[in-house]
């Protein structure tokens, strides 16, 4: 018989333009604050949008222990904010990695330091994380690209072989590889087990959370990170999003209200920075973990916000547009909706709170709306229905963590993540994520164990 | 909640678009045959670069010859391209285009496909449109007029590495569960070993797998040649790739496509499918070391066969053949020798492993797929293709690589590796079926 574990939220790491941390993220969720505002990384005064939620004040070596400084440089921004993320994650845990533990004095002058206390061996933590297509550094590369130029100022790649290339650091390409996300942060924790980089756009921060899930269930690690993060507020990472169409370029002038999903005048969605990781583990280890910390005396007894209940993967069918546009009738993303809540053996009757994709996009909108009925039932539409993408912006492959953060405070705290905050029963959230190109997830959470 | 009894997930069909070829039989046979598909660049002119040679698909290549909807793929990049042709194969061999009961709500996807390939030279223009040549920065206004007039969004979006993920899903109407990952040179491998998870807990009933890259265009040359980590053997690019070789100087790029198509062994004996092999065994690890260099004992490649071996319920001397990572850079291929000799331990020396990066070069996040491929057809033949141009071996290389020669022998249990650029490690088992 195979026994699937039971695998708890632990530890939340969002960092966005609403904050980093988990506590000023939900404060600004109930103050309904939004992050949204005019750009201010690059002057965007040639793009038709020029609003998003960018992450300000925020430097990557505050999050990075000191053997692991240099690497620094050849982080991209995605990577920065990825390692921010499961720095904070791993804190909020308390879960000891070599990452976070302040070694123990050497027990006398001269003599190695006492070997830190970890949460788990290295072997049993695991990170599977979502990243996008990273763009690479406009000003790195063109400062290169200059001296390959012809008489004329165009380029010329002989002089390129010869003379351009040459300018680029020899580590200039593992600045850009997606799976530069998950290799800083299992360096930086010692994370040695199962390691995975989910890359399907929008959806891979969900995606990447139910992978750590499956792995935990199988056994074969007991702590993971997961979730993800990513930044497209460079030219060219935002110029891509321009051109599918999906950006708002009507509301710049009133960034606050930009976003507006489900509303009759839609007018597209916002770009955001950042995500989340976020730390999920088996029910049994946490526990021993926990009353271990416990009878030590010590005061950083870790808690769990939530339990995760169920997770389902889908793909989305949409031939006459090639897939970039969602299916209207939302069949797709109901597959993964059933499977999550069959998974979580639950009735739709018992979901009290849905955060979903919501980007404010009205083809998008009304397929979510259409899968959520097709799934749920119809009175699925009077479930609160909370999208934090007006005010996170969308945060590309750190958009389904970041919203699975959001529904794991709520069930933790029993409070809807509405303006003010409304305690209620919630008995199970669902997370929803979609990409471009129809790659779908649902997850399910319901209250931790007692 | 998970299927009671994880289920047995078979190979049923195998596809491929390599530098050799694009069909099974005649790039099997040129695998073993010895024969290399390294020879100039082509793709864009390298004259001047350190590396001027590649693998690559060789121009014949279309795949709209493979696929049934062409018109749902115009205008696609590279990878997908490649994706298309290797799995339109392997569904073909595992006769699901005659299989007119397959529920599409069960057909999955899990590739570890690499990202597109940059619109260059439009890129490039836009770049140096933008350049302000004073202050040296990109003037970002500039930039995005010239940009905005350049770039075209199709071609953009094609980019996007779950682009041949898409594809796929469109051609063969697969509504399962769907992911791209993308672990640099062992994605493909990884895909492979997450999508047998995905059928064993009964999420699917059938799932398409493998992946598809290509670096061979200006920017992954560069990126490549910075590391130092291509051979620069310009003079005799055909032997360039030398793994286990003392004289290697790193690896060839290649490009191509590996699918394979798995399924519940329950699903596949209903359909009356015919099994080429067991999936059996896989492990996934981080070496969590450095970002440039593999631990250097092979910590994380040790972990990641004994988790395949241990979830295999094998033992080392159940392994027949191993199909290498073998890379042919001076690093890899010490440390991977290294760590097979500490977990095979005295029967390390007896089992045959060998590179088939020597012929094919290294497909990146593709390399994995189409090195499991081979092991396929090893177990099916009893055929281990050789690891060619390993003349004299680096004396800290010193196992059975299968030097230059194909050989015969009893082949019913590989190992294949793939190790990622960053620390990820994964490894596949296969045994042949046995009902």
């Amino acid at each position: 018989m195979q026994m699937s574990r039971r695998v708890l939220i632990t530890g939340l790491g969002p960092i966005t333009g609403l904050g980093a941390g988990i506590e000023p993220t939900w404060q600004r969720v109930l103050a309904n604050a939004t992050a949204i505002g005019p750009i201010t990384s690059f002057d965007p005064a040639g793009f038709p949008c020029r609003i998003a939620a960018e992450v300000r004040d925020f430097k990557v070596s505050n999050h990075v222990p000191k053997s692991h400084r240099k690497s620094v440089k050849v982080m991209a921004r995605d990577t920065e904010l990825a390692v921010a993320a499961a720095d904070m994650a791993s804190r909020d845990a308390k879960l000891h990695t070599r990452g976070n533990v302040v070694e123990a004095p050497a027990a006398s002058p001269g003599s190695p330091a006492a070997e830190p206390k970890l949460s788990y061996a290295p072997s049993r933590v695991g990170a599977h994380i979502g990243a996008g297509l990273i763009a690479a550094e406009l000003n790195e590369l063109t400062d290169a690209l200059s001296h390959a130029r012809d008489a004329n100022g165009n380029f010329d790649i002989h002089k390129w072989g010869s003379e351009g290339m040459p300018q680029l650091t020899p580590l200039w390409l593992l600045k850009y590889l997606p799976n530069m996300l998950a290799c800083h942060v299992t360096i930086i924790h010692d994370a040695q087990g199962p390691s995975n980089t989910i890359t399907c756009g929008e959806a891979s921060g969900a995606l990447s959370i139910g992978e750590s899930m499956r792995v935990i269930q199988r056994g074969a690690a007991d702590a993971c990170f997961c979730g993800g993060a990513e930044s497209k507020l460079n030219p060219m990472a935002f110029l891509r999003q321009g051109l599918t169409g999906r950006l708002n370029t009507v509301d710049n002038d009133r960034p606050a209200q930009a976003v507006r999903p489900y509303a009759a005048d839609a007018a597209g969605t916002v770009i955001g920075e950042g995500g989340a990781i976020v730390v999920i583990e088996d029910a049994e280890t946490f526990r021993a973990r926990a009353a271990a910390a416990a009878s030590g005396g010590e005061n950083d007894v870790p808690r769990a916000y939530a339990t995760l209940l169920g997770f389902g993967a889908s793909q989305t069918i949409n031939p006459a547009t090639r897939n970039l546009q969602p299916d209207a009738e939302g069949r797709g993303l109901a597959l993964a909706i059933r499977a999550a809540l069959r998974e979580a053996a639950i009735d739709p009757s018992h979901i009290d709170l849905i955060v979903p994709v919501g980007l404010g996009v009205p083809e998008y909108d009304r397929a979510e709306l259409a899968a959520i009925v097709r799934a749920l039932g119809p009175k699925a539409l009077d479930i609160p229905r909370v999208s934090v993408k007006p005010l996170a912006g969308n945060c590309g492959a750190g958009a389904g963590s970041l919203d699975f953060c959001v529904a794991a405070k709520a069930v933790a705290e029993q409070t809807l993540p509405v303006p003010g905050g409304k305690p209620a029963k919630i008995r199970a959230a669902l997370v929803l994520s979609t990409s471009l190109g129809g790659q779908n997830a649902a997850l399910v959470l319901g209250p931790a164990p007692g | 909640m998970p299927h009671p009894v994880p289920h047995r997930v078979v190979i049923t069909g195998i596809g491929w678009v390599t530098p050799l070829g694009h069909d099974i039989e005649s790039v099997w046979a040129r695998l073993l045959r010895g024969e290399s598909g390294i020879g100039p660049t082509s793709r864009f002119d390298a004259s001047t670069f350190p590396t001027r040679f590649a693998a690559q698909v060789k121009g014949d290549y279309d795949y709209r010859r493979f696929v049934t909807r062409p018109e749902l793929h115009e205008g696609v990049g590279l990878n997908s391209g490649f994706a298309l042709g290797a799995a339109s194969q392997a569904w073909k061999a595992a006769g699901l285009d005659k299989f007119a009961g397959l529920d599409h709500e069960r057909l999955g996807i899990y590739l570890g496909s690499g990202e597109g390939s940059l619109d260059f030279e439009n890129y490039v223009a836009a770049n140096l449109a933008g350049w302000d040549n004073e202050k040296r920065q990109l003037d970002a206004v500039r930039w995005a007029a010239a940009a905005l007039g350049r770039m075209d969004a199709v071609r953009e979006v094609e980019q996007e590495p779950n682009m041949p993920l898409t594809h796929l899903a469109l051609e063969f109407g697969a509504q399962g569960p769907a992911y791209n990952c993308l672990t640099a040179c062992a994605a493909s491998t990884q895909a492979i070993g997450e999508a047998t998870h995905v059928l064993r807990r009964g999420d699917a009933d059938v799932m398409l797998t493998g992946g598809a890259h290509t670096m061979i265009h200006p920017f992954g040359v560069t990126g490549f040649n910075r590391l130092t980590a291509l051979s620069t053997r310009n003079d005799t690019c055909l032997t360039a790739s030398r793994p286990f070789s003392v004289d290697r100087d790193g690896f060839v790029l290649g490009e191509g496509a590996g699918m394979i198509v798995l399924e519940t062994l329950e699903h596949a004996t209903k359909r009356g499918a015919t099994v080429l092999a067991e999936v059996v065994g896989y492990g996934s690890s981080a070496d969590a070391y450095r970002i440039t260099d593999i631990q250097p004992e092979g910590r994380g490649a040790i972990a990641s066969m004994r988790q395949a071996l241990d979830s295999a319920g094998l033992k080392p001397e159940d392994i027949h053949y191993i199909s290498a990572h073998g890379t042919g850079t001076k690093e890899n291929d010490s440390i991977e020798t290294l760590g097979v000799k500490a977990v095979f331990g005295a029967h390390a020396k007896s089992v045959p492993m060998s590179s088939v990066k020597s012929m094919f070069g290294h497909l990146i996040a593709a390399a994995g797929a189409v090195e499991l491929i081979t092991c396929v057809l090893a177990i099916r033949d009893g055929k281990m293709p050789p690891t060619i141009n390993l003349r004299q071996p680096d004396p800290r290389c010193d196992l059975d690589y299968v030097p230059n020669a194909a050989r015969s022998g009893k082949v019913d249990v590989c190992l294949s590796n793939s190790f990622g650029f960053g620390g990820q490690n994964d490894t596949l088992i296969i045994r042949r079926f046995q009902g």
